[in-house]
């Protein structure tokens, strides 16, 4: 299978696991999953040191959101791969260099401006794989994304609003976002990288679009934004063969963190 | 032996308008509109629920009441979530938005027609987009000095 000789970096192996169809199908899913689920643990940690009340509140709904998205879409990997591994060994049973986000959420939540261009940057291109994704051949994805969107559009009014009010403070705020978006700019459009499997992925309706068209909308409308917004324009993503592998000591570190609990009784229920 | 006597689908959900959403008392699951589907087939229950927000940590819960409040038909009952369709907040029944009216919740409503659910004033401001719950935004009624939560349009 050409089409998965770049599986191997990944330290994830789909062979046992059905047809070509199936194992893009899982990678797909598992890389939705894996953004999901390390966007929603990382920004947790801003729960109870908010910058504002209503911002504490507000980040804490998103993250929940993400972790929620995050145990559905391991589900339905859980029902595609059919190896024996629930939701939970998905999330919690690999080693760090096991996970397959995109590197963009390698990045340390940083300060809130941080967090605000991480999210922002994310939640966009999140958006245009969903819109990809919304009349996927594969029922179970194209429904539950058909969810995921009307929660998403309050997380997009969110960085929004606040990506606005970062550029046009001027002064210390802007100048965090503008470091912000130079140390993120070239891993941001790591989330659009086209998948290994990505034409068996095409060939079979699981995506409608090729992932390099989705990173082209994706990337007009940052544009524009930014244009606006005064704003230096995003770089092309660097070595996007590598974008969901090779991860950060941030990453090991909140990989130590969210597996901790589980290791600490392993087999253990709630 | 006992041969019980057949169950129809409208006692099924007579018995679900009992079961009310753990946060909200005044709610009824049906009221809701979080049931997709009810079968009864060879005396076996099986309820399709829709979650109203992906991430609801009242699922569990209301999977756990749905099968103790059905206990009492003496049938197995199965309680799965499904996403066939996406739940939204059109699915909530005129008893339903009152029932929310009662806990103090405002109904789901675009931001310009959300009215404060104690004194049905409109002189309100929303204070955020994201409440308490995945479900609902914090709003301030000037007119009674109340802050309010609204059930957010979804």
């Amino acid at each position: 299978m050409t089409d998965f000789a770049a599986f191997e970096p990944l330290a994830i192996d789909f062979t046992g696991a059905g047809d070509g169809r199936v194992r893009a199908l899982a990678l797909l899913l598992l890389t939705m999953a894996d953004d999901e689920f390390v966007i929603g643990f990382s920004d947790s940690e801003w729960t109870g040191i908010g910058p504002i009340l209503e911002e504490d509140v507000a980040i804490s709904s998103l993250a929940q959101d993400e972790l929620g998205h995050a145990q559905a879409l391991y589900g339905l990997l859980t029902d595609t791969v059919a190896d024996g591994r629930d939701a939970d060994a998905w999330a919690y049973d690999r080693p760090p260099e096991g996970y397959l986000h995109a590197r963009l959420l390698d990045h340390h939540r940083g300060d809130w401006a941080a967090t605000i261009a991480r999210r922002y940057l994310y939640d966009t291109a999140d958006s245009a794989r969903l819109e990809a994704v919304a009349s996927s051949s594969h029922r179970p994805l194209a429904e539950l994304v058909a969810k995921i969107r009307r929660e998403e559009r309050y997380h997009l009014m969110h960085v929004q609003t606040w990506i606005e009010r970062l550029a046009d403070a001027g002064g210390e705020s802007r100048a965090r976002l503008l470091a912000a978006l130079e140390a993120m700019g070239p891993d941001a459009g790591t989330v659009l990288a086209p998948l290994p499997g990505e034409p068996s992925l095409l060939r079979h309706g699981i995506i409608a679009e090729p992932f390099a068209t989705m990173e082209a909308r994706w990337r007009d409308g940052v544009g524009a934004t930014f244009r606006r917004l005064g704003l230096p324009d995003l770089p092309p993503t660097s070595d996007p063969a590598h974008a969901r592998s090779g991860h950060s000591d941030a990453f090991r570190a909140l990989h130590a963190e969210l597996t901790m609990v589980r290791r600490s009784e392993v087999g253990a229920t709630w | 032996m006992v041969t019980l006597a057949p169950v129809s689908t409208e006692a099924v959900l007579a018995v679900l308008e009992t079961v009310h959403d753990p946060e909200i008392p005044t709610v009824s699951i049906v009221d809701l509109g979080l049931v997709h589907d009810v079968r009864v087939d060879d005396g076996r229950i099986t309820i399709e629920l829709l979650p109203t927000f992906v991430a609801c940590p009242a699922l569990e819960v209301i999977r756990a009441d749905v099968i103790a409040t059905l206990g009492g038909l003496g049938r197995p009952v199965d309680v799965s979530f499904t996403f066939a369709l996406p739940w939204t907040t059109d699915r909530l029944t005129e008893a339903g938005r009152s029932g929310l009216r009662r806990a103090g919740i405002a109904p789901p409503a675009a931001p310009a027609d959300v009215l404060c659910p104690f004194c049905e004033s409109r002189d309100i401001a929303m204070d955020s987009l994201f409440g308490p719950a995945l479900c609902r935004s914090l709003f301030y009624c000037r007119a009674c000095r109340q802050p309010f939560e609204a059930f957010k349009p979804i």
